[in-house]
């Protein structure tokens, strides 16, 4: 394996991780507040169908941009008020939240562009195009940092790097802000943020949007930067592999990074490779793809270090009367 | 929760009733502003799937399938466990048919209808046994891991029908054809025998009955037995169950036992019923199917049943809206989502103002 086959695996990495990125700190987010959030990928799944559609439709990606966040945070709204303002099952309101964005998506476009439930192919200014980071093609041929700085960083999307910059922004939101220090603890407690005088359902829906936003980035990214156009189903797991990140993460935006790169390595190098030839073992393909999953079962478990959820995620507020 | 009581009958017909006419309506929204007839679509549906023997049988067969996933969510619900691995648990199931039929040599289909049973339900079962025992020993959501445990079931199927399975020179990513004899009697076939016509072409088998026996069986289970009691005092209360005795460990890992062999048992419907050999992606979404059934069905066996029903009609119903229709199949995919919405995460929507009304009358008198 040579240096030019890393540096490509790497370069993908990146790209693959990015969806994975947005929606990792989205559920992170909203866990954080005690929202548990599965349906990051339904979420995803409304964006990056909504982002496509508009983007086509307009032939402008920011409008499309948009749309995708908008109809992200629509699903978010109706996890809200599912979960926090009826206090319903928030893992049940997730499930249906999959299903309803899985189903829609592929009834509206349809209706819209009737090719079989996807949109027609982006071109053009409808689709991000790759950015070249200043100073890319002069260090080029510097050994290591080269292609390290002008293959692996540059030449992505700009929400590449607004992903990158979304995990710096979270922690500060998170740790060094008021905001952040009442979103934490109504996590683990909201009845002292309550009596604090402190509103745990504004907080809460706060989080839920904030998490549609950025599922909103990642599904807008996955249809409009990484692929051209939407297609049925096309999250394809990954709002479930970001949740696996988030938990593998154990609720840390730093860690999230780490953890998504690494499952879009084990991405990239499964797309690359059909087996993997160790020696001793041949890894099937897809052994590679359940990886992400049986390392998180792993983590969850306790093998590894333990993962602790927010202490009051899944549970509903109710005031004391 | 509502600190008010509602009368009995409405908890259990009034308010999903009124949650599933609202997931109606609002699916009658979405096939209106797509520019179709909600009310042709529902003519074509119920034409579709019940205005002949042939839509009968496919809508007996989806409900076959769901039923089995329905019940298994709904035991596990009982213990207030969610069991969103269905899934995953029946693809394990259809491996173990598949592993039973190819390898075990069976003089009868009856008794090979036996073997598959068990092969599937043992398989669901230690499929749904993991989780439940990572829940309780070691502290992980069981509802993150049968979502992991359902990635890594397709993964593994996947590898299996690819590299291990598929035999010498086939192309597609299958099993090889399970013994012709065993073909387990289609309906028609048991029909025929009272002299009554019905459909050749329909995939519906005796696993209906087998579907009928489990769900009467889960009753009994659930309201007749010690473990059945236990289960549902662990349900309603885990403190007031530990101090009563009983233990978390075994309500857990019986409920998931349980509920993962139900869930795999699905495959003697499909994969051996139906498909005859073992099928990539042969579940088809109906192991979360079974998370809508068991919520309207109020997770009781017998309001499994129905809503079982209910969906085996949509399911065929919509495939026939989708043929001659520009309505694509995954309409029942929304309706689905919004039943679950509904009756699952809204349920206090619906319930608290019916709540207020029966409050309202009552203080009237």
């Amino acid at each position: 394996m040579d240096l030019m086959v890393v540096v490509q695996i790497l370069d993908s990495t990146l790209r693959l991780a990015t969806p994975l990125l947005f929606a990792a700190l989205a559920g992170l987010i909203s866990e954080r507040a005690g929202v548990f959030d599965i349906g990051l990928e339904g979420k995803m799944l409304a964006a990056a169908f909504a982002s496509a559609a508009v983007a086509f439709t307009t032939g402008n990606v920011w409008v499309g941009l948009w749309a995708g966040i908008i109809a992200s945070m629509f699903l978010s709204l109706i996890h809200g008020v599912a979960s926090i303002t009826f206090r319903g099952n928030q893992l049940i309101s997730g499930v249906a939240i999959n299903f309803l964005a899985a189903g829609l998506t592929v009834v509206i476009a349809q209706n819209w562009f009737m090719q079989g439930g996807r949109t027609p192919t982006l071109t053009g200014s409808a689709r991000f195009e790759r950015l070249t980071l200043p100073g890319a093609d002069a260090v080029r041929d510097v050994p290591v940092l080269g292609p390290l700085y002008s293959v692996i960083l540059s030449g992505h999307s700009i929400l590449v790097y607004v992903g990158l910059l979304c995990v710096p922004l979270t922690w500060y939101v998170l740790f060094r802000t008021r905001f952040g220090l009442r979103l934490r603890a109504v996590g683990e407690n909201p009845a002292a943020v309550d009596t604090a005088g402190i509103s745990v359902v504004g907080l809460r829906y706060a989080a839920v949007m904030i998490a549609g936003v950025l599922c909103g980035l990642a599904g807008a990214y996955l249809a409009t930067a990484l692929s051209a156009g939407f297609v049925r189903d096309m999250t394809a797991g990954r709002g479930f592999i970001a949740l696996a990140a988030m938990i593998f993460a154990k609720w840390r935006p730093w860690h999230a990074l780490g953890a998504v790169l690494l499952f879009g390595l084990l991405e990239a190098i499964a797309n690359r490779y059909q087996n993997i030839d160790l020696g001793v073992i041949v890894l099937p393909g897809q052994f590679m793809q359940a990886l992400p999953y049986i390392l998180t079962v792993v983590i969850l478990a306790g093998f590894v270090g333990r993962a602790i959820p927010p202490r009051a995620g899944g549970t509903p507020y109710v005031k004391e009367r | 929760m509502s600190t008010r009581r509602i009368p009995h009958w409405a908890d259990v017909v009034l308010v999903p009733l009124t949650s599933v006419l609202l997931a109606f309506a609002l699916s009658a929204v979405v096939i209106w502003a797509i520019g179709e007839d909600p009310w042709e679509a529902t003519v074509l549906m119920v034409q579709g799937a019940l205005g002949s023997s042939y839509g009968w049988g496919f809508t007996l067969y989806y409900a076959t399938n769901f039923l089995f996933t329905g019940l298994a969510v709904a035991v596990a619900f009982q213990a207030k466990l969610f069991n969103i691995g269905g899934e995953g648990q029946a693809t394990m199931g259809g491996l173990g048919v598949a592993l039973v039929l190819l390898y075990l040599p069976w003089p009868h289909w009856s008794l090979a209808l036996l073997g598959a049973s068990l092969g599937a339900a043992a398989f669901g079962a230690a499929w749904a046994a993991i989780p439940g025992y990572l829940q309780v020993r070691r502290g992980s959501h069981i509802v993150i891991t049968t979502i992991m445990f359902n990635f890594i079931a397709a993964a593994l199927l996947n590898y299996l029908l690819v590299s291990v399975m598929r035999p010498a020179g086939s192309m597609d990513p299958a099993s090889a054809r399970f013994p012709a004899e065993l073909r387990l009697p289609r309906i028609h076939e048991m029909l025929e025998v009272f002299g009554i016509p019905f459909s050749r072409a329909t995939p519906a088998n005796i696993t209906l009955l087998v579907g009928l026996l489990a769900c009467v069986a889960v009753w009994w289970m659930l309201w007749r037995t010690r473990l059945g009691y236990q289960i549902r005092t662990f349900g309603q209360s885990e403190p007031a169950a530990q101090y009563a005795g009983i233990s978390p460990l075994r309500v857990t890992m019986y409920v998931m036992l349980i509920s993962g062999g139900l869930a795999g048992m699905m495959a003697i419907n499909n994969v051996m019923g139906e498909a005859n050999r073992l099928l990539m992606n042969a579940v088809e979404g109906a192991g979360f199917i079974g998370i809508a059934v068991a919520l309207m069905g109020r997770n009781h066996p017998f309001g499994v049943l129905l809503a079982a029903l209910l969906f085996g009609f949509l399911y065929q119903g919509g495939a026939e809206l989708a043929l001659w229709t520009n309505i694509p199949r995954d309409l029942i995919v929304v309706i689905q989502a919004l039943v679950i919405l509904f009756t699952g995460a809204l349920d206090n929507m619906v319930r608290i103002p019916i709540a207020r009304a029966f409050a309202m009358v009552g203080a009237r008198r």
